[in-house]
């Protein structure tokens, strides 16, 4: 992915880029929100990592709304150390598609960053969603292991399905917590682990090869071979 | 090196005032400027209008009454002069008028007789009155009697070959109108002079009753923030405002407080965490011989500074719910929908460790809050029960609505807390004897108390089953239900 990063912090946009540049993408880096603004009208890229406080006059939110203004839909991800439920919100509304707060782990902003670039590109919605011989139908909201059925409840079928809408990318536990459940406080216990192994039993019962993998200091990932 | 004894720099004010404080008093405003002149003057000109009201009615009143009376008795005199020449002729009515005007001693009638020529036949008129055209019957005209100009009520009666004018002297009249115009001049003097006297009065009563709250307002601008504007016992409308002004100070005052309890807590309540970080990482430094040591001291120095922010976003939280800057994500919601929610986050859990997760919810119960705080509160909650009951324990969560407001309540069926440290179980760092070997931070009840706070309520615990053994807990939230 090419990856425009806009972040006035030296020390922080230089892990920020390398992490991305070893992770296979190509980063370009402004330092400031014009320059930054600059980069993003008149150059492609997959994806926006904006700080939300930039110097200069022009902030990310700033960024976003004048790059929505001109129809320009590239992904957007906001970090940001207004860590407030409502500055999140107003971070979305204004055109952002993920909000990170500072500190984060590397592999959150990793996890995050591939989640938001390799979206859907065809509008049409998808009904079935299949990993090796694990299928969701999203219509009749069942899931099969080949081709029998796993009873899941309403929960883990959302979780899973967010599982399977990234398959093959890492989904850390706060991502999990903050789409499946919009909660959006850290509960302090591994409750999402708990989650995740449940819906790992049932699916893997009966069966050799386990789909869900955990990455370690990550997250989890749902993928074909292990 | 220390500094020499020279004149220490003065240091700058902590709150630069842009203007020195004055108070109003030291330029008095110019009167127009003063709101309380101009409230004086629209009274005064209010009073105007309606003593001029006052005026015109009086007039109407008394000026109207004596020329209706006048009227009325000219017509009838000339009728009687009419009814005379009918029955006497010419002559008679001559003889009346000739009588009429010598009985009257104060020369207040007009009679003027005239045949069809011009030429006088009878009365104290020598001529025509220019004033007196052909039409018309009622006159008003002025005429010099033994050198005094007086005005009349003059009427024209005409007979067949004779003209004949009746008048009434109405020099009472004009003494009225002169009489009213007199003391109206003077009573608008006077009233002008009462409204710029009362406009004055009114103006520095209001300056002293508005010089507390400008005193207080301007002491706070120089960064006094503990003054109050004194309230007088009047409990007017200036008492209104000035308590308002408190109360609105009251809550600064509280904002300001719950930022500086964040900074207390940083400062008392992480440095703790760094230092042990710091120590961990020094002590790595020093020992650590292979690849081994050193990426394990670096993996725990980053699990380190994860748990230091974890323990900072929740002070964050916490201030922010106590000084209830989040009001403005109140929202109306249904609690027991939350509520199931946050059962089913937490049920996986609790099944995991053997134990029970009850609900006893109501189908619905309306509420206005702020959900993330609620629901932080609340899996807070069930996090510290289920981490505190043995397994093949009960963890209940329950709702209900009274009269009090809302009841939200965890109880479980763990050791329980002794009373002493049930009492100090909600603040800060908090960390109950028996749970010193359990992984937490201390703040999980302070933010549920300040999320209660927040929902005007309270946090209460107590023993879940009293008497028995064990005791188990029951913490609850009782929250307002009447809150906009």
């Amino acid at each position: 992915m090419r990856i425009l990063l806009v972040e006035d912090d030296v020390e922080v946009a230089r892990f920020v880029k390398k992490g991305l540049q070893e992770a296979g993408h190509t980063v370009e880096q402004a330092g400031n929100g014009r320059d930054g603004l600059f980069l993003a009208a008149s150059e492609a890229f997959d994806l926006l990592v904006l700080d939300r406080m930039l110097p200069g006059g022009v902030d990310g939110v700033r960024i976003v709304e004048t790059l929505r203004q001109q129809d320009n839909r590239t992904p957007v991800l906001f970090l940001s150390a207004l860590s407030g439920v409502d500055e999140r919100v107003r971070g979305l509304k204004a055109g952002g598609d993920d909000y990170l707060v500072k500190p984060f782990a590397f592999a959150e902003l990793l996890a995050r960053c591939e989640a938001l670039g390799r979206r859907p590109s065809s509008e049409a919605p998808v009904t079935r969603l299949k990993v090796a011989d694990l299928e969701l139908d999203l219509l009749s909201r069942t899931v099969t292991r080949a081709g029998r059925k796993i009873d899941v409840q309403p929960r883990e079928f959302r979780l899973l399905e967010h599982l399977m809408r990234h398959a093959g990318q890492v989904v850390t536990r706060t991502m999990l917590l903050e789409k499946v459940w919009d909660y959006h406080f850290d509960p302090q216990t591994n409750v999402i682990d708990v989650h995740v192994s449940r819906l790992r039993q049932k699916l893997d019962r009966g069966f050799d090869k386990p789909l869900i993998h955990t990455v370690r200091n990550a997250g989890y990932m749902i993928r074909a071979e292990g | 090196m220390a500094e020499g004894p020279g004149p220490a720099p003065t240091p700058p004010p902590v709150f630069p005032v842009a203007a020195p404080p004055g108070l109003p008093r030291s330029a008095p405003p110019r009167l127009l400027q003063s709101a309380a002149f101009r409230i004086a003057l629209l009274f005064m000109g209010t009073f105007s209008a309606a003593a001029w009201l006052l005026v015109a009615v009086l007039w109407w009143a008394t000026a109207g009454a004596l020329d209706r009376q006048t009227i009325a008795t000219i017509r009838a005199d000339a009728a009687a002069l009419a009814e005379r020449h009918r029955e006497e002729g010419l002559h008679g009515m001559i003889e009346a008028i000739e009588e009429r005007l010598a009985l009257d001693a104060a020369a207040e009638t007009l009679y003027l007789l005239l045949d069809d020529e011009g030429i006088k036949l009878a009365g104290n008129l020598e001529r025509w009155p220019t004033a007196i055209g052909e039409e018309g019957l009622w006159f008003r005209t002025r005429f010099d009697q033994g050198g005094v100009i007086s005005e009349a009520r003059v009427h024209r009666h005409d007979l067949p070959g004779l003209r004949l004018l009746v008048g009434r002297d109405e020099s009472e009249r004009v003494q009225l109108r002169l009489l009213l115009t007199e003391g109206v001049a003077w009573s608008l003097g006077g009233m002008f002079l009462f409204a710029l006297l009362g406009a004055n009065i009114v103006r520095r009563s209001l300056q002293n009753r508005m010089r507390p709250a400008v005193v207080t307002a301007l002491g706070i601008a120089g960064g006094d923030l503990s003054r109050r504007v004194p309230l007088s016992d009047h409990g007017d409308e200036f008492d209104r405002l000035a308590s308002t002004m408190n109360d609105m100070l009251d809550r600064i005052a509280a904002l300001m407080a719950g930022v500086r309890s964040v900074s207390d807590a940083i400062a008392h309540d992480l440095r703790t965490p760094i230092a042990r970080a710091r120590g961990k990482l020094e002590e790595s430094l020093a020992t650590a011989r292979t690849e081994e040591d050193w990426r394990a001291a670096v993996e725990q120095g980053i699990q380190d500074l994860d748990n230091i922010s974890r323990v900072f976003q929740a002070l964050l939280r916490i201030a922010e719910a106590e000084a209830g800057a989040r009001r403005a994500a109140f929202a109306p919601m249904d609690l027991p929908e939350v509520l199931r929610d946050a059962a089913e986050f937490y049920e996986v859990m609790a099944e995991a460790r053997d134990q029970r997760l009850e609900t006893a919810l109501p189908e619905h119960l309306v509420m206005v809050g702020d959900r993330d705080l609620l629901l932080q509160a609340v899996a807070n909650l069930l996090d510290n029960a289920i981490k505190f009951t043995p397994p093949g324990g009960v963890v209940r969560l329950a709702a209900r609505q009274d009269d009090g407001g809302i009841e939200v309540a965890v109880s479980d069926t763990g050791p329980g807390l002794p009373p002493e440290e049930m009492a100090r179980a909600t603040d800060r760092f908090f960390r109950a004897d028996a749970s010193r070997n359990t992984p937490g931070s201390g703040l999980g009840l302070s933010l549920v108390r300040a999320v209660a706070q927040l929902h005007g309520g309270e946090v209460l615990l107590e023993d879940a089953r009293p008497g028995g053994a064990p005791p188990g807990l029951r913490v609850s939230l009782r929250l307002s239900d009447s809150l906009g």
